[in-house]
C-alpha cells in the first residue's frame, strides 16, 4: 500500500501533504497536552514497534501469507493521536532510511496508513468493544474488525487517489500521466488484495496481540501506557483551553446577528399570518391559498417578548437583534448553570448514601 | 524452495539490517553526493523528484534518469546494486501494474493481441509511468545511500520541522534495530527449538504472540528511557545540534540542482 513516487500528481501530493500535516498537527498539539518528556520515547518505541511489525511475514488462511500494518495495537494502546504519529514516523523512514514509499508521495501514504487508518482503527474498536471487560473476548473480536476496516480504508482511499489520476491529469491526446486506471478499476484492482490478504493480516496480529495483551498486561488495553488517558480512549474530555476559544465564538456570532437583517423577506414557512397573506406567488407554490383558521387562531396564543428579534423599546433594528442575541445566549448560560447545580447536588447525594 | 514462516520472517529482518548497513558503508565513501552538505542533498534530490513527477514528456523523464545514473556513477553507488535493488524491483512491480494499461487505454489502436487492442495512448502511459517511478525512485535510494541517517536529521531540523518529530525520528530510528535485533533472536531461538513443519494455525499463534512479547518489551523499554531521560534533565526541550556550514561548493551544487530541476519542469510542461 506504500504508494512510491511517480504514482501521483504533485497537486495530489501537495493536497495529501496538507492533509496529513493538519493531523500531525493536530496529534502533536493534543499530546504536547501531556508530559512531553513521557510521549516521546513511547511514541519512538511504538513507531519502532509497528515498522518491526510491517516485516512480520504473516502465514493466513488458505495457505498465503502477508503484511500487516501494526496501526490497529497502536491505535488501542496509545490512542489516535499518539498512533498517528507513531505510524507516521515509521512510514517516514521506511521511505526516508529505507527508500519504501516515496518521498513525494509521503504525505498521501502517512495520510492513508496513518491518519485514516488510525481514526477508523480507533473509532470501529471503541464502538465494537464499547462497555465490554478488558478480558472480554469482544474486544479480540473488536480489535480484528478494526484492524480489517482500518487497513481497507486505507486501500480505498489510495484507490480513490490512483483513480483519480487518468481524470484530473492526462495530456492533449488523452495519455494518462500518473496511474493509468479509472474508479472503476483501481478501486476493483486495489481491493481485491486488501479484502482478502492485508486485511486479513492486520485482523490476525491485532486480535493475537489483544488476546496477548489481556493476559500478558491488560493495563496496556485500559490506556495506562503513560499517554493521557483521554487518547487512550477512556475519557473524552473538552480541553480547559478551549474555553476561550469558545466564549470568542460566541462573541462573534453575537455581533454578526445584525447580518440577518440583509436578508430580504421571511424564511420559507416561518410567516405569520399578516406574512402568508402577502406571500408572493413563486414562494406561495404548494402554499395555502387562504390563510387556515387554525393557524389564524393559535398564532396569538403566545406573545415573544422580543417579537421579530426587536423589542418595542429599542429603536434600531441591528442593536434590537444584538439584544436578543445576548439574551438568548444568557437565559441558555442561565439554565445548563441551573441544570449542573442540580445534577452536582443530586450527585452528591448518592455519595452520601 | 518455499520458506516457511520462520524463515521468511528472519530473512526479513537480515534484509534490513544489510541493506541499513550498506547505506551507512555507501554514504561515508568519497563521492559526489557526499561531498555536499545534507540540506543541499536534500533539497537538490526533492527538487529533481518534483522535476520527474512535473515532467509530462517522457524524452525530459528520460534525460533525468540519464543524470540520476550520472550522479550515481560520481558518488560511487555502484549501478548493480542500484539494478537489482531498485530498478528490476520497479520494473517488476510497477511492470505489472502498467501492463494491462497498454489494452484498456482508449486511444488510437497500434496493434491487436488475440481479442485484445494494443493503442497508442496505452502504450505510452505505461512507458511513461515504468520510467517515472524508475527515475524518481533512483534519486530518493541515492539520497538513502549516500546520506548518513544522522544528517538526514539534521538536514531537516534545518527546513523547520518540528524538534519534537526530529528527536522521535532519530529514537525510531535507533530503536528499530534493537527491536529488529530482539525479534530476530526471538525468531532464531524459537526456530531452533521447532523440529517439523507447523501448521498455519500455530504458525500465527506464533506470531501474535511473539509480536505481543515484543510489544511487553518495547512498553518496558520506553519506560527505561523516559526514566533516563528524567535522570539526565530532560524536562521536554529538545535541543539539536546544527553544526551544518554551507561553503561555495554546496551553493554551486544547489544552483545546479535548482537549474537542472527547473530546465526540466520548463522543458517537461
Amino acid at each position: 500500500m506504500h504508494i512510491p513516487d511517480g504514482y501521483l500528481s504533485p497537486s495530489t501530493c501537495a493536497v495529501l501533504y496538507t492533509g496529513a500535516a493538519a493531523g500531525w498537527y493536530s496529534a502533536l498539539k493534543r499530546l504536547k497536552r501531556v508530559l512531553l518528556s513521557r510521549v516521546i520515547p513511547l511514541i519512538s518505541v511504538f513507531a519502532a514497534f509497528s515498522f518491526v511489525v510491517m516485516m512480520f511475514n504473516l502465514p493466513l488462511p488458505g495457505g498465503t501469507t502477508g503484511h500487516a500494518l501494526g496501526v490497529t495495537v497502536a491505535a488501542i494502546v496509545l490512542g489516535p493521536s499518539g498512533a498517528i504519529l507513531a505510524l507516521s514516523m515509521a512510514i517516514a523512514i521506511q521511505a526516508l532510511f529505507f527508500g519504501d514509499g516515496g518521498i513525494s508521495t509521503l504525505g498521501a501514504n502517512c495520510f492513508n496508513m496513518a491518519i485514516v487508518a488510525s481514526l477508523v482503527a480507533y473509532a470501529s474498536y471503541r464502538l465494537i468493544a464499547a462497555g465490554a471487560a478488558l478480558t472480554s473476548r469482544r474486544r479480540v473480536v473488536a480489535a480484528a474488525i478494526a484492524g480489517y476496516l482500518a487497513v481497507n480504508a486505507a486501500a480505498l482511499l489510495a484507490a480513490v487517489e490512483f483513480g483519480i489520476q487518468p481524470v484530473l491529469f492526462h495530456d492533449a491526446s488523452g495519455t494518462p500521466l500518473y496511474a493509468p486506471y479509472r474508479l472503476s478499476v483501481a478501486i476493483p484492482a486495489m481491493m481485491i488484495g486488501h479484502l482478502t490478504f492485508a486485511g486479513l493480516a492486520e485482523a490476525v496480529i491485532s486480535a493475537g496481540l489483544v488476546a496477548y495483551l489481556q493476559t500478558a498486561d491488560p493495563a496496556l488495553l485500559c490506556g495506562t501506557s503513560g499517554v493521557a488517558a483521554s487518547d487512550a480512549g477512556i475519557a473524552e474530555r473538552p480541553a480547559a483551553r478551549s474555553l476561550p476559544t469558545l466564549w470568542i465564538a460566541i462573541a462573534a456570532l453575537m455581533l454578526a446577528t445584525p447580518l440577518g437583517i440583509l436578508a430580504a423577506g421571511t424564511a420559507w414557512g416561518e410567516w405569520s399570518p399578516a406574512e402568508m397573506a402577502r406571500v408572493p406567488p413563486a414562494q406561495a407554490l404548494n402554499s395555502p391559498q387562504s390563510v387556515p383558521s387554525g393557524l389564524q387562531r393559535l398564532s396569538n396564543l403566545w406573545t415573544a417578548p422580543f417579537p421579530a428579534y426587536a423589542p418595542s423599546f429599542v429603536r434600531s433594528r441591528g442593536f434590537g437583534y444584538l439584544l436578543s442575541a445576548m439574551f438568548g445566549v444568557g437565559f441558555l448560560l442561565a439554565v445548563s448553570l441551573v441544570l449542573r447545580l442540580l445534577l452536582l447536588r443530586h450527585r452528591r447525594r448518592e455519595y452520601s448514601a | 524452495m518455499k520458506l516457511g514462516f520462520l524463515e521468511a520472517t528472519t530473512l526479513q529482518f537480515a534484509r534490513a539490517l544489510t541493506r541499513a548497513m550498506l547505506a551507512e558503508q555507501t554514504a561515508r565513501q568519497p563521492g559526489l553526493l557526499q561531498s555536499l552538505d545534507p540540506r543541499v542533498r536534500l533539497l537538490g534530490l526533492f527538487m529533481l523528484v518534483l522535476a520527474v513527477t512535473l515532467s509530462r514528456k517522457m524524452t525530459v523523464v528520460a534525460a533525468l534518469f540519464v543524470l540520476a545514473v550520472a550522479i550515481a556513477v560520481l558518488s560511487k553507488v555502484r549501478i548493480v546494486t542500484l539494478a537489482t535493488r531498485v530498478w528490476l524491483v520497479v520494473l517488476t512491480f510497477t511492470g505489472v501494474i502498467a501492463f494491462p494499461a497498454i489494452f484498456v487505454t482508449p486511444g488510437h489502436p497500434v496493434s491487436a493481441l488475440g481479442p485484445l487492442t494494443i493503442t497508442e495512448q496505452g502504450l505510452r502511459t505505461a512507458a511513461l509511468l515504468i520510467l517515472r517511478v524508475e527515475t524518481a525512485v533512483t534519486f530518493t535510494t541515492l539520497l538513502v545511500l549516500c546520506t548518513q541517517w544522522t544528517h538526514v536529521l539534521k538536514a531537516l531540523r534545518a527546513l523547520r520541522l518540528p524538534k519534537e518529530a526530529i528527536t522521535i525520528l532519530a529514537m525510531t530510528h535507533r530503536y528499530i534495530f534493537l527491536l529488529v535485533e530482539t525479534a530476530s533472536q526471538m525468531f532464531e531461538s524459537r526456530r531452533s527449538r521447532t523440529v517439523g513443519t507447523l501448521k498455519p494455525e500455530q504458525q500465527r499463534h506464533m506470531a501474535a504472540r511473539t509480536a505481543g512479547v515484543l510489544l511487553s518489551k518495547s512498553v518496558t523499554l520506553s519506560n527505561e528511557v523516559y526514566l533516563a531521560m528524567q535522570s539526565r534533565g530532560f524536562r521536554g526541550d529538545v535541543q539539536v545540534l546544527s553544526d551544518f556550514h554551507l561553503t561555495m561548493w554546496d551553493y554551486c551544487g544547489l544552483l545546479v540542482f535548482l537549474l537542472a530541476g527547473g530546465i526540466a519542469i520548463w522543458m517537461g510542461r
